[in-house]
């Protein structure tokens, strides 16, 4: 019964992977560009909300109704900035000034709050160790359930946002054509500035999820934008949905690996990203009908 | 006074000139056309008073106001609209999705999603398909839908017959006629001359990125037309376009 | 620009008057620097042999960036695995300094099949694929007993070596590879692959439609950074004598060596010269200040990318027309010199659509 137990662990995990790695999927898909500060952005959140619960006792969940719109600010500003001036300059401008700003942003959070680790779990009552035992002695943790129910609804708000909303058809149509959007009224600037405040509040909602499920400190970003990643890229780029299976394939992979050794968790996940990595350059086709069967296209 | 003027407009590809020194006033409700051989600049001139092709020299004067680096989105909004060469569409959005798009102008006028489908009958089963599965002259009638979705005062039409067959030509043309005797000035680009002696109230030449010649419609046999086309000097360039 | 045939026979400069100095420069200077024990402090050899180590860190970065416009966030996991294979090959009884350049060679051994699907993914996801690579790479050396985890271990057979003479052979080997990755870089641009990153850069389908051989350059490149990053590493590890994986694996030298090729100017061959020099002035000057002086790193690698994308160098070559080092080809017709013109790996937007 462990592996089912590990196995079903490694799909609520895989909620949390894709609670983190649809706002970077979202502005690849949209933009193009992949931000690299996308994990340092998920732990400014984090520390919003210590702070918020730290020093003024508010509950993480309530916290980020302060915080969410911050870091739709944030996501705005960035585009207007950083990402809008890096796209227009070439391919590899925005993953140069985006690691510029990680960097930045990193080492500010470590003058400002130490090294120390932090957690959001203390604030959050029992929640983060709370569980469900069904028939079979399989452990549901309340958290982990939650994340993943969280997950779902954001990316069926996206989907929903992209598919049925004015904003949401001037998305997909500046994702595609820019220059012709721009001919039909729909300011490309805008529309961008807009998607990268809609992925930035998926960072906050993760950043805050991250740091009540576990632990974050000033330097996780990177692990947290690796974690992302694998999930988008396993889930093949651009697609939503195909973000919550790749971070389900990346989550039932780390805890199996888990299973066999201490380090396995995060070989196991690497490991398997590559290995779909090259798999998917290798075997395109079949895979792409593979995973037709498990994912719609956003755009 | 002239609803669009173009004022010595210069526009290029890198160090390549495109369309240089050219002069050109549309009055309120005018039809012209534009005609020239491949590569005379009229897609960059068009292009270029939409607001989509950067301006190296030169002025563009809409409504009294000088719009001459207005971002496109905003010329849009101000009443410049442009069906590009090669529709343009966005493929994987339906027809329905396209049409409404480009109500991010908002702008006030006859056109709406009801009135378009009136003006283009034949999109109507076709409403919810994605765009890249259209015929190509349903897609052109979308894409000029789209067009008059934003209510526009200026329409510039870009090689709308590209592409298509005869009878789609016709279809499109069809569809065009009621659009014709409205108040919305047109500027056509169209490589069929009889469509376009048939259509405009005056015919501009272009020929290596400038004018060449201009006249009414009617002033113009096709002889003299096809001559500027080809660039033949056989017709004195007294009818170089100054003003 | 007309050719006029008949004022004079058309012909193509490799030389310029500038550049053959340059060259006689350089030389000079690096024989110098060879006899330079002779008459320098040993912190100064010290400090010297950093600044060659990262000298060839900013080289091979810019060699894959700038020339085969590949951005890397993961070079470190070839610098790591260059000190890696140092301590392993010293470990089974190579001497210390062949066991240096032993272990960079396997590394490029190992970057070729990685290479085989890295290269084949699109700019942003090569960058953090290459940082996947490093932390795998990482993981997996923790998992060598002999390394014991994050605690690291030495090359102790350093110490077979007296203090001073370690200091000297780690100088001269840092100064030789150094000089020799220069030549190498050097001789290749002014080859078929100088000819073939260019067209590369700028347009990678057209290169390859008049045959190009993109992917074999790329690999080329790619290979050569791998064994440059790993051969740095195998230098610190001498020079450092401690390997601790965390330190060695770090994203941290990702952002020296973005910093510096940046800084110094993408895509030229000088550039990442002066952007090592610079770097080894600022972390002399500000480097105690810890954090601080890594928020002023990346701020500074932030405003280069978003304002100065060409960096000094490029800018200098654009502004005033340098080219110190001859690796490009100038046309001469008749008696007159034709200006050159260069792309840099950067585009510019001057005659872009109005958006």
């Amino acid at each position: 019964m462990i592996w089912v137990n590990q196995i079903i662990q490694g799909i609520l995990l895989g909620g949390y992977y894709a609670l983190l790695a649809c706002g970077l999927s979202f502005m690849f898909g949209v933009m193009g560009i992949i931000n690299i500060a996308h994990g340092s952005l998920a732990v400014v959140a984090a520390y919003m909300l210590f702070v918020l619960a730290d020093q003024f006792q508010v509950n993480p969940f309530i916290g980020l109704i302060a915080v969410v719109p911050i870091m739709a600010l944030v996501g705005w500003v960035l585009h207007r900035l950083v990402l809008e001036r890096s796209a227009r300059a070439g391919e590899l401008v925005p993953i140069l000034s985006t690691f510029g700003l990680a960097i930045v942003l990193d080492n500010s959070m470590f003058t400002h709050f130490g090294a120390d680790t932090r957690s959001l779990a203390p604030y959050i009552g029992t929640l983060d160790y709370d569980s469900w035992t069904l028939p079979g002695n399989l452990i549901i943790g309340k958290l982990p359930l939650i994340t993943f129910a969280v997950a779902v609804l954001l990316l069926g708000g996206l989907h929903l946002l992209l598919r049925r909303t004015a904003l949401g058809r001037r998305i997909r149509a500046a994702t595609v054509d820019p220059d012709t959007a721009q001919l039909v009224g729909v300011n490309a600037r805008a529309v961008y500035a807009a998607a990268t405040a809609i992925a930035m509040v998926t960072v906050a909602i993760a950043g805050a999820f991250q740091a009540m499920r576990a632990t974050f400190d000033p330097y996780i970003g990177g692990q947290l934008l690796i974690f992302a990643f694998e999930a988008v890229v396993i889930g093949g780029a651009g697609s939503l949905w195909g973000t919550l299976f790749g971070g389900i394939v990346l989550g039932v992979a780390q805890s199996i690996g888990a299973q066999i050794h201490p380090q396995g968790f995060l070989i196991a996940g690497h490991a398997v990203f590559l290995v779909i990595l090259v798999a998917r350059l290798y075997v395109t086709r079949d895979m792409r009908h593979f995973f037709r069967l498990f994912r719609r296209r956003a755009v | 006074m002239s609803l669009l003027e173009v004022q010595g407009l210069e526009a290029r590809y890198g160090l390549l000139s495109a369309v240089r020194g050219i002069n050109l006033a549309i009055a309120e409700g005018e039809k012209v056309a534009l005609v020239g051989a491949n590569g005379a600049g009229k897609t960059t001139l068009l292009r270029t008073i939409a607001g989509v092709h950067h301006v190296a020299g030169g002025r563009i004067v809409f409504e009294g106001a000088d719009i001459t680096h207005v971002s496109a989105h905003r010329r849009c909004a101000s009443g410049i609209a442009l069906v590009p060469e090669g529709r343009r569409l966005f493929p994987a959005m339906t027809v329905e999705e396209n049409l409404l798009v480009a109500q991010s102008a908002k702008r006030e006028g006859p056109w709406h999603l009801e009135s378009v489908l009136e003006a283009f009958p034949q999109l109507k089963p076709k409403l919810k398909a994605p765009a890249g599965e259209l015929s190509g002259g349903q897609q052109q009638a979308t894409a000029i839908g789209r067009a008059l979705m934003t209510n526009p005062r200026v329409l510039l039409l870009d090689e709308v017959s590209l592409g298509l067959s005869p009878v789609a030509v016709h279809a499109v043309y069809e569809s065009l006629g009621a659009l014709l005797k409205t108040k919305t000035a047109i500027v056509l680009v169209e490589q069929d001359l009889q469509r376009t002696l048939d259509v405009a109230d005056r015919i501009v030449c272009m020929l290596e990125g400038a004018i060449v010649a201009e006249g009414r419609a009617h002033e113009m046999s096709r002889e003299q037309v096809m001559g500027h086309y080809f660039g033949s000097r056989t017709e004195s360039t007294a009818q170089r376009a100054t003003a | 620009m007309s050719l006029r045939p008949d004022t004079g026979a058309i012909t193509v400069k490799r030389w310029t008057g500038a550049s053959i100095a340059t060259i006689g420069l350089v030389l000079a200077a690096q024989v110098v620097l060879a006899f330079g024990p002779l008459f320098l402090s040993a912190n100064l050899i010290d400090r010297l042999t950093t600044l060659f180590i990262y000298g060839i860190l900013a080289l091979m970065w810019n060699a894959l960036a700038g020339y085969a416009g590949l951005v890397s966030i993961g070079q470190q996991a070839f610098f790591g695995l260059g000190a890696y294979a140092a301590i392993r090959l010293a470990n089974a009884g190579i001497s210390v300094y062949p066991a240096l350049l032993l272990g960079a060679v396997l590394v490029a051994v190992v970057s070729l099949p990685i290479s085989a699907f890295m290269l084949r993914l699109r700019a942003g996801e090569f960058a953090i694929g290459m940082w996947v690579v490093a932390e795998l790479a990482h993981l997996l050396v923790n998992l060598d007993t002999l390394i014991n985890g994050e605690t690291g271990t030495s090359l102790i057979e350093l110490q077979r070596y007296a203090a001073h003479d370690r200091r000297l052979y780690t100088y001269w080997a840092a100064l030789a590879t150094m000089v020799a990755l220069g030549w190498l870089v050097y001789l290749m641009l002014r080859g078929r692959l100088g000819s073939a990153a260019q067209a590369i850069r700028d347009n990678e389908e057209a290169a390859d439609s008049i045959g190009v051989r993109v992917l074999a350059s790329k690999r080329l490149i790619f290979v050569l950074s791998a064994f440059g990053c790993a051969a740095a590493g195998a230098l610190w590890v001498a020079a450092q004598i401690t390997f601790q994986p965390k330190a060695y694996f770090s994203v941290q030298w990702s952002a020296y060596m973005i910093f510096m090729v940046l800084v110094g100017g993408i895509g030229t061959y000088e550039g990442p010269i002066l952007g090592a020099i610079l770097f080894f002035t600022v972390e002399a000057l500000f480097g105690a200040t810890g954090v601080a002086y890594l928020i002023g790193l990346g701020a500074t690698a932030m405003l280069f990318a978003l304002l100065l994308p060409r960096g000094i160098w490029g800018e200098v070559e654009r502004r005033l027309g340098w080219r110190l080092l001859p690796i490009g080809y100038q046309l001469k017709i008749g008696a007159e010199d034709l200006p050159r013109h260069d792309s840099v790996m950067v585009t510019t937007q001057a005659d872009a659509p109005a958006r």
